[in-house]
């Protein structure tokens, strides 16, 4: 609402005349400007301009809802409680049913854990008739590591769902419903996002992946704030077309290493957190690859990692689950919990992304991924 | 001429207007030095020539210590503080630090990546009924970054219904009367949610918030969750997103002391560049950490949050552990925690 016209917002025509012939049409040019500044700019007295901008910020301002009515909204209009059930049953109970509608979840963790396995369980899931648990709908699915197997993705699917995927002419629909797309550049990304955003609206697509975000930028730019600002417009954007049309989108990102942990620090901490640090955390101290600022972006954030030869589920940021950490292994059917309960972490433990014992001749199945 | 209307003898008019001085807003500018020279009076004539001058010459008698209208004594700002309410936070350490809670009348800002807990239980809190030594009020929830779960609000607010049952049974030997329950439901109806999707949107609400709150004077609190988002994305000008924040933070501040109500702003953790290495600091920059009365800083401490207060007029520089629980923020019960206490007796 903040381009809407001035002259459309029924101020007394005399005003309006003024505004328009200083060129200010909308309400994001007039209150960019403080009271001062428009009397100057306007000659208009202090008592006019204060009347016109309570009108301007009465007419821009969003409308007035309450929780409860929020509520009643979600429980009337989307399936399955507003969640999209991973069918990891531990995960699904902390995160109250699933991936949530209308925010931003992210996968984080080092190259080859099973955030791609991730991806594609959760497109399938997405696809599926209602009958099975499913969505129902059409999954857009962003390729930029161009890492996407349909094989691997119809494999995942008959594993887990014969009687969907044995039928041949539904597994070809199943498939048919997944639109994969794998942009070049940061501006073909920018593009295809402008076209999602339609079919979004339009409510066919039921989950959008992006798999991953910092492909986009690790590419061509060096380090720290580039990063950051050429990724601003589409964090709010996405944000936006999360919220309106409902959808649940799935981010992937990827680590990097970091060396000191000062970062994590605020001033008036001083020197209290090198007691804690200990020689184990420089062997592989991992960060998410997109930095503060994307962290503060995505409402759920999910670390995959391994320590000492066991990956983890971690819930690192959830506004409704405890910190928990899920025991899994991949196999040829997908992601399987070993533990649905969860270890509760405790302090940045849960945070923390490790990459240790990657056992690579040992387990079978994990050859077969990536 | 103005000058004329002035209640001062008639030979300082005379000496006036032969030096040239007709309007009163000629004379309210000046020293008095400069004037008791060009009019060759006494400096205590002069200043009360300016007096007259500065009050519109009109005589009304006001009391000395009410020299400057619309300032009020420390004695009676004293009274005002002391009549303040508090928001309880429900852990009993921070309420401790935070002298009982979030303060009405104040502008609180809370530094975390993500505190819906914290925002959540403060919305929940508010409205506590006066008999539970509560508020009784209504909370204005102001979401910018779409991160609001009304879920998490269900079950603290579900926590805190169950909560307040039992307080009331154990005090009063029985059964709470159903009409003064709370319902789950009411709390969620109490809490007003604005989604605000662009900053000329937030700037347009804070603006319109001094009307809404006049015809809902039971609010008590208002969040905005967060006020960074906006103006860290797509933003080149930084002067005129400083000129922004500013206003929108004295707009905020009336509000707080007009309504009597608590402000309370979540702003971003970002890093900074400070003697040769990266630290933790509030985004928004240095121009924008003296728009709030109050800072508080939510962090990780050996493996519990804790709550430090950054800035504040009247609190001490201290932090005090708190947890998070399925029900909300709760006191922290670890050992760490015990120690430390029994250091403190």
């Amino acid at each position: 609402m903040a381009n809407k016209l001035i002259r459309d917002m029924g101020l007394p025509a005399s005003i309006t005349a003024v505004f328009t012939a200083r060129n200010i049409t909308n309400a994001k040019d007039a209150l960019s400007l403080t009271e001062f500044e428009l009397m100057e700019l306007l000659g208009v007295g202090l008592k006019d301009v204060s009347l016109a901008v309570d009108h301007i910020s009465k007419m821009v301002s969003p409308p007035r809802q309450t929780a409860l009515s929020l509520m009643q909204q979600h429980i009337r209009n989307e399936r399955l409680g507003g969640h999209l059930p991973t069918r990891l049953k531990g995960l699904d109970e902390a995160l109250c049913g699933g991936i949530p509608f209308g925010v931003l979840t992210e996968l984080v963790g080092p190259a080859g854990i099973g955030k791609t396995q991730f991806c594609f369980m959760l497109s399938i899931l997405a696809s599926l008739p209602e009958s099975f648990g499913g969505l129902d709908g059409q999954v857009v699915y962003i390729d930029l590591e161009f890492k996407f197997s349909s094989k691997r993705l119809i494999e995942i699917g008959a594993k887990n769902f014969p009687e969907v995927f044995c039928m041949k002419e539904m597994a070809q629909k199943m498939a048919g419903r997944i639109l994969v797309f794998r942009p070049q550049s940061l501006s073909e990304f920018t593009e295809s996002l402008q076209q999602i955003k339609m079919s979004l609206l339009t409510r066919q697509v039921k989950l959008l992946i992006i798999d991953s975000m910092a492909a986009l930028v690790s590419g061509d730019s060096e380090q720290g704030n580039p990063k950051q600002n050429s990724l601003g417009w589409h964090i709010s954007f996405l944000k936006s077309i999360a919220e309106f049309s409902r959808v649940p989108i799935v981010v992937t990102n990827q680590v990097r290493s970091h060396n000191s942990d000062q970062t994590s620090l605020y001033s008036f901490q001083g020197g209290k957190g090198k007691d804690m640090e200990d020689d184990s955390r420089y062997d592989s101290h991992l960060v998410a690859a997109l930095g503060i600022n994307w962290a503060h972006s995505v409402t759920v954030r999910l670390i995959l990692d391994s320590k000492s030869g066991q990956k983890f589920i971690k819930v690192a940021k959830s506004p409704m689950s405890p910190p928990l950490g899920f025991p899994f292994h991949v196999t040829s059917s997908g992601i399987s919990l070993l533990d649905e309960n969860g270890v509760e972490l405790m302090g940045p433990e849960i945070s923390r992304i490790h990459n240790q014992g990657h056992r690579i001749f040992s387990n079978l199945v994990d050859e077969s991924m990536l | 001429m103005e000058v004329g209307r002035l209640p001062i003898s008639a030979a300082q008019k005379g000496k006036l207007i032969s030096a040239g001085y007709t309007t009163l807003s000629s004379i309210s500018s000046l020293s008095p030095t400069l004037l008791s020279r060009d009019l060759n009076i006494s400096e205590t004539d002069a200043l009360e020539i300016i007096k007259h001058a500065s009050l519109g010459g009109t005589m009304d008698d006001c009391s000395s210590s009410r020299a400057i209208i619309g300032a009020q004594t420390a004695w009676d700002v004293l009274h005002e503080e002391e009549s303040a309410t508090r928001i309880t936070t429900s852990s009993v350490d921070l309420d401790h630090i935070l002298g009982g809670g979030i303060s009405c009348c104040e502008v609180t800002e809370i530094g975390k990546i993500t505190a819906l807990t914290s925002l959540i239980q403060l919305a929940v809190n508010v409205q506590i009924p006066v008999h539970c030594g509560g508020l009784g009020g209504k909370a204005i929830y102001i979401d910018t970054e779409g991160s609001f779960m009304v879920e998490r609000v269900l079950q603290i607010a579900q926590a805190c219904a169950v909560e307040m049952s039992t307080s009331y049974a154990s005090s009063h030997n029985s059964l709470p009367p159903s009409h003064i329950l709370m319902q789950p439901e009411d709390i969620l109806e109490n809490i007003i949610y604005f989604r605000v999707c662009s900053y000329t949107e937030q700037i347009a609400l804070v603006n319109y918030l001094d009307k809404f709150i006049s015809e809902h004077r039971e609010v008590k609190l208002v969040i905005i969750d967060s006020i960074t988002f906006h103006f860290r994305q797509d933003f080149d000008d930084l002067a005129l997103r400083t000129r922004l924040l500013g206003g929108m933070a004295l707009k905020l501040m009336k509000l707080a002391k007009k309504f009597v109500l608590a402000v309370v702003l979540l702003n971003q953790v970002t890093t900074k560049y400070t003697e040769g290495s990266f630290q933790l600091s509030l985004a928004l920059g240095d121009s924008w950490s003296h728009a709030c009365t109050n800072r508080i800083i939510l962090y990780w401490n050996c493996d519990e949050r804790y709550a430090y207060i950054d800035k504040s007029p009247s609190l001490r520089s201290t932090s005090a552990p708190y947890a998070v629980t399925s029900s909300g923020i709760r006191n922290s019960v670890s050992k760490c925690q015990q120690i430390l206490r029994t250091q403190a007796t």
